[in-house]
């Protein structure tokens, strides 16, 4: 059987000792899930990067959200993992707990409703998430301002990909980059070829199914082991070079690149997304959130990096825990910590 | 005709919907003397108790509705411990502006359930809330097991073959694209399976343990099986039976077969060398038709899935809300 072949290629490689990073956090999840993890030989460590939206957060952003739960006349209204990550003081979880006004929604565009027929409560969102979350947020700004809804505002923590893999690719200590195929439907491969011919990287963009993520491995096993630059395509089917252009338009409409703060990393040159002058009423107050305070001993920083696991860190599996998180990374299910802490461990 | 408040008041406007909703349609011997409690014969061997409640979103839903659901649930959950099911109560809080043409609706896909299932609704209890015309139902149930019966949840034991009496995730797929608005062939696997277990339990079969794969899917049933019992589950990935249709939208939407939730499936654990027999009888059952041997039950802890790759990966129990209002 084909598959099982490819598997087999994995599990008896052979050539020079490799340090790989998925970036993306359903990245790291699926490659458990489908048993490929699991599969490769000590020579080959894959480690995770800073590709989840939760994780990269730094702590004066949930700051301003809990300062804004305590705001009255104001409900914050985030995405659910959101509410457990730890800020400098509290997390919105236990701001909550503490009389605060915050909650979840399911999908950002059931706010817009939520807001109209709650005319007297200013519902502050947070909107975080990458180049794919960017066009739901610019799609529900244009639509708040096109029907007068202004009792809804966002505050953003939106970032985009290529300035933080330019960071991790400018250090040099990864052979190879399984790059986010979710990221790049909506940019397309463009920016992943500029940056691996820029940087003599291997990358490889991959699919997230059993079958898609294994040829993408056996790609970048191959490539990287050969010490190939490059950019490989293995999720052609739905990743073109030039991405989703109108997903692209509705973003640049609304929003434009910034400086961002990466929770554990610092500022990356405009690797994040604000809102534009011309919506500027319905911002929040999104830039200049660039304190980062990282619990001692925690770390996050270097996980995020790919120069830690999350087993060398003290805390891990012991004072953080999925249900008391001490960092970013054990708060959302697509956080590497979180996941090796379920899904990870000896068989 | 819409449910009002007074429907639930106690006056004459409940005693016209017990009697033209409730009491034509759940006709028996015991609910026809209309008794502030119903008197049960007397029952010879263990009996049998469990409730249920029922939230489901939509109340129709491809393949069944609230109605069905709430026989099958309390039904299902009865034959779960070996117990042949013998009667229901079901209770009703309705939201106003609930249809009442859809209400009896409700009402006769459980009679028709509970004739199916060979049960009886021997009582009952109505109340009004205001609301936006939604239906909650608890149905409890009385079944039997002869007192010499063991299965439970704590008498899986190692070597045990774990068999799947069909495919994974059909339901909460079903109500999942419901809310979704999509156009799928999927159908809810909705159904009372006591008949099915009666049939291996006659066959003489040595079960040790049955559950019905509900909230949080096969994972986290046998999550739950394998800490009580002190056992592994070993699960094949090849082997679990998933629809074409439930793939490809647990694939589209990111989700995992593993911790979607079914209302006609179950989990059995019998002896290995009784376990070609107990297919071959499962099989011969209406509800049965798709059972496949899936898994063992080994020594040590956890549920590990041995991947179509060959590695094995952990199998973990649904974390969070998952889907809510499934059932």
């Amino acid at each position: 059987m084909r598959e099982k072949e490819l598997a087999t290629f994995l599990q008896n490689y052979k050539g020079r000792p490799l340090k790989l990073m998925e970036v993306c956090g359903t990245h790291t999840s699926a490659l458990y899930r489908a048993g490929l993890r699991q599969l490769l030989p000590k020579t080959v460590s894959l480690v995770s990067g800073p590709g989840c939206p939760v994780c990269v957060t730094p702590t004066s952003y949930i700051d301003k959200l809990v300062e804004y739960a305590f705001t009255s006349g104001c409900q914050v209204m985030t995405f659910g993992d959101m509410l457990a990550v730890p800020g400098s003081r509290l997390s919105l979880a236990e701001a909550r707990d503490q009389g605060g006004a915050a909650d979840f929604f399911y999908s950002p565009e059931e706010m817009l409703e939520k807001a109209q027929a709650q005319p007297d409560t200013t519902f502050v969102l947070a909107a975080v998430g990458f180049e794919t979350t960017a066009p739901v947020w610019a799609t529900v700004i244009k639509e708040a301002a096109a029907n007068n809804i202004n009792n809804i505002k966002f505050l953003t923590a939106l970032k985009t990909m290529p300035g933080a893999l330019s960071f991790l690719c400018s250090k040099g200590r990864i052979d190879g980059f399984l790059c986010p195929g979710h990221v790049a439907v909506i940019t397309g491969s463009k920016p992943f070829k500029l940056l691996a011919e820029e940087f003599g990287e291997t990358m490889v963009i991959g699919g997230f199914t059993q079958p898609q993520l294994l040829r993408a491995m056996v790609r970048l096993v191959l490539e990287s082991g050969r010490g190939q630059a490059g950019l490989w395509n293995e999720y052609p089917s739905v990743v073109k070079p030039e991405g989703n252009t109108a997903a692209q338009a509705i973003t640049s409409e609304i929003f434009e690149p910034g400086d961002a703060v990466w929770r554990g990393i610092g500022s990356l040159k405009d690797s994040g997304l604000y809102i534009k002058d011309k919506y500027k009423s319905f911002d929040a107050g999104s830039r200049g959130l660039n304190e980062d305070r990282i619990p001692a001993g925690c770390l996050c920083s270097r996980i995020v990096s790919g120069d830690a696991l999350p087993a060398q860190c003290p805390h891990f599996g012991k004072r953080c825990t999925p249900e008391h998180p001490v960092g970013a990374c054990m708060v959302s299910s697509e956080g590497t910590c979180c996941i090796t802490f379920r899904e990870g461990g000896t068989i | 005709m819409k449910i009002a408040l007074r429907h639930g008041a106690g006056g004459e406007e409940t005693s016209k919907l017990i009697h033209d909703v409730f009491a034509s349609h759940f006709q028996n011997e015991i609910l026809n003397k209309m008794e502030d409690a119903a008197v049960l014969p007397e029952i010879t061997g263990s009996p049998v108790f469990t409730s249920d409640s029922f939230v489901v979103e939509p109340l129709f839903f491809p393949g069944g509705d609230i109605g069905k659901l709430s026989v099958c649930g309390t039904v299902n959950d009865l034959a779960c411990m070996g117990a042949k099911p013998l009667f229901l109560t079901a209770s009703f809080i309705l939201e106003t502006g609930l249809e009442a043409e859809a209400l009896e609706k409700i009402v006769v896909s459980m009679a028709e359930t509970a004739l199916e299932a060979g049960v009886k609704i021997v009582a009952g209890d109505t109340k009004v809330v205001e609301g936006k015309g939604g239906v909650y139902i608890n149905t409890a149930g009385i079944g039997v097991r002869p007192a010499a019966c063991s299965i439970s949840a704590t008498n899986l034991k190692q070597g045990d073959a774990i068999i799947l009496t069909g495919t994974l995730g059909d339901h909460h797929a079903t109500i999942l694209t419901q809310r979704l608005q999509m156009e799928t062939s999927l159908q809810s696997d909705c159904a009372p399976l006591n008949h099915m277990v009666q049939a291996v339990l006659n066959a003489g079969i040595d079960i040790h343990t049955i559950r019905d794969i509900t909230r949080g899917g096969l994972a986290t049933v046998a999550a739950e099986l394998a800490e009580a019992s002190g056992c592994r589950i070993n699960l094949e990935e090849e082997k679990l039976p998933v629809s074409e249709a439930v793939k490809g939208l647990s694939g589209i939407l990111g989700l995992d077969p593993l911790t979607m939730g079914n209302e006609g499936k179950m989990l059995l654990a019998v002896p290995a060398a009784e376990a070609e027999n107990a297919l071959a009888v499962l099989r011969t059952t209406k509800y049965g038709k798709e059972s496949v041997i899936a898994g063992e039950a080994t020594e040590g802890t956890g549920v590990n899935l041995l991947t179509a790759l060959g590695s094995y990966r952990k199998v973990l129990p649904l974390r969070g809300e998952g889907l809510p209002r499934i059932c």
